[in-house]
């Protein structure tokens, strides 16, 4: 057994995925693709959209992933830091936002 | 950054066989990787082979005015290489006799060579219909020698092919050295002013991206209207076509990617990029490349790796375009850099 869940050859093993059950993955990959196609968004906006959305879950791979895909894109690294922050300021809030349940409670329960 | 060339530095890697032994040691002979000739045997697809000779590319010597970090040449100020004119009157008698109809000249810095003007013009007097020019555009602007070049090009009809990793300050003078931007600018500016790349000139200006990075680039017509719209909005410039050239693991680049750790996952990159419709197109299959001894390579990157073509027409002087079409090409794990996703060539993407 590996000394950690994570292991970066794995990402290059994705497409495997299909060989334990070929309909549902490729399903999944051809939706995934399709997603990422030019749209009413570009690539270039998907791509940073998954940078933040990968940081916002905490993919290891998807943050490898879309790093490099930017670099291939000509995206730049204030970009890149900028849509990371998009992410964690929407995770930020979404804690935080709760404080309203704590403070409702608070004077709920409060004399 | 500032860096001097391999060979200066006295770095092993200054040796084309060091560099060999790493493309086919390692994790292509431990099996990890399948090496470029099993890659392609095993894709079922036509081997790689001569399809006619359309291109001479000349490589007239590794002196350059840059030291880029990526330099495939380990070209620099301190490479003293350079065509003997002799070499030159072998190559334009060749020229003479062929059918050859492009002559793409490079360097180093093609127009540092001291009979530069002169083969030009000689070259012009063949039959040879387009004659390109890499250039690296700061030269342009290194010395009031080189100032009217613009001109010049534009009396000779040259198509004007020149580097600029990327329409951004930081990203080029990372890869290209301090000021590099600045002084690209200006040259590009200089092209347009005397009709290079402006709609309906028959004067063509093409620009080379490739990566500032151990990563692939991206799609060519993507980043073309990027690199478009940022440079006419920031400086006014207008070019024709961009050429995104993928980084091939060898010399300057290929210690790069060891002394970044990243040598490995580039291969693995490369590999996994492998596109067999690529295999056909590759420049091999219609040029040929002639070093600055006068010796004749399948391209710039196998003249970098001594690797001469496989044939008893060896020299320049012994030029033999039928019996150079039947050459075997000689292949190794840096050929993956030509057929890895859209493919790569001195003319952009291929495939």
């Amino acid at each position: 057994m590996k000394k950690s869940y994570y292991q970066p050859e794995d990402l290059k093993k994705f497409g495997e995925i299909k060989e334990w059950n070929e309909a549902l993955g490729s399903k999944f990959f051809d939706y995934y693709n399709s997603v990422f196609e030019e749209g009413s968004l570009s690539a270039r906006e998907k791509s940073l959209i998954a940078l933040a959305v990968s940081h916002v879950i905490q993919c290891p791979y998807c943050i490898d992933s879309y790093t490099k895909d930017g670099l291939q894109r000509g995206i730049e690294k204030e970009e890149m830091i900028e849509a990371v922050h998009v992410g964690a300021a929407i995770k930020a809030g979404a804690a935080l936002v709760h404080g309203v349940q704590m403070m409702n409670r608070h004077d709920q329960l409060s004399m | 950054m500032k860096i001097k060339s391999l060979k200066s530095r006295q770095d092993s890697l200054a040796q084309t066989e060091k560099q060999l032994e790493i493309l086919n040691g390692g994790i292509f002979e431990d099996g990890t990787l399948p090496t470029f000739k099993e890659k392609v045997k095993n894709s079922n697809i036509q081997q790689v082979r001569p399809k006619g000779l359309e291109i001479l590319q000349i490589n007239v010597g590794y002196m350059c005015n840059q030291v880029c970090s990526h330099c495939h040449v380990d070209a620099g100020p301190d490479r003293k290489e350079i065509m003997t004119q002799e070499t030159m009157e072998q190559i334009l008698q060749v020229l003479r006799n062929s059918k050859i109809n492009t002559v793409d000249l490079t360097g180093g810095a093609p127009e540092m060579h001291p009979q530069f003007r002169w083969f030009v013009e000689k070259i012009r007097k063949t039959e040879v219909e387009e004659i390109i020019v890499r250039s690296n555009l700061t030269i342009i602007l290194a010395n009031k020698k080189y100032n009217d070049l613009p001109e010049f090009f534009a009396e000779h009809k040259i198509h004007v092919i020149s580097s600029l990793p990327f329409y951004k300050r930081n990203k080029t003078d990372r890869q290209r050295g301090d000021g590099v931007f600045d002084s690209s600018i200006k040259a590009l500016q200089m092209l347009n002013a005397v009709g290079f790349g402006l709609p309906n000139s028959e004067l063509q200006l093409d620009l080379v991206y490739n990566p500032s990075g151990a990563f692939l680039p991206g799609d060519q017509k993507a980043l073309e209207l990027d690199f478009k719209k940022a440079l006419d909005e920031d400086f006014n410039i207008k070019f024709n076509l961009l050429f995104t050239i993928t980084n091939l693991p060898i010399s300057r680049f290929l210690d790069y990617l060891i002394a970044s750790e990243n040598y490995e996952e580039y291969m693995h990159a490369l590999v996994d990029a492998f596109n067999p419709s690529a295999v056909g197109k590759v420049m091999c299959t219609n040029t040929i490349s002639v070093s600055w001894e006068g010796f004749l390579f399948d391209c710039d990157f196998n003249q970098m790796l001594d690797l001469k073509v496989d044939s008893t027409i060896a020299h320049i002087s012994e030029f033999n375009s039928t019996a150079l079409d039947d050459r075997k090409i000689r292949l190794s794990q840096h050929c993956y850099g030509c057929t890895a996703g859209a493919g790569s060539s001195c003319q952009g993407s291929i495939a």
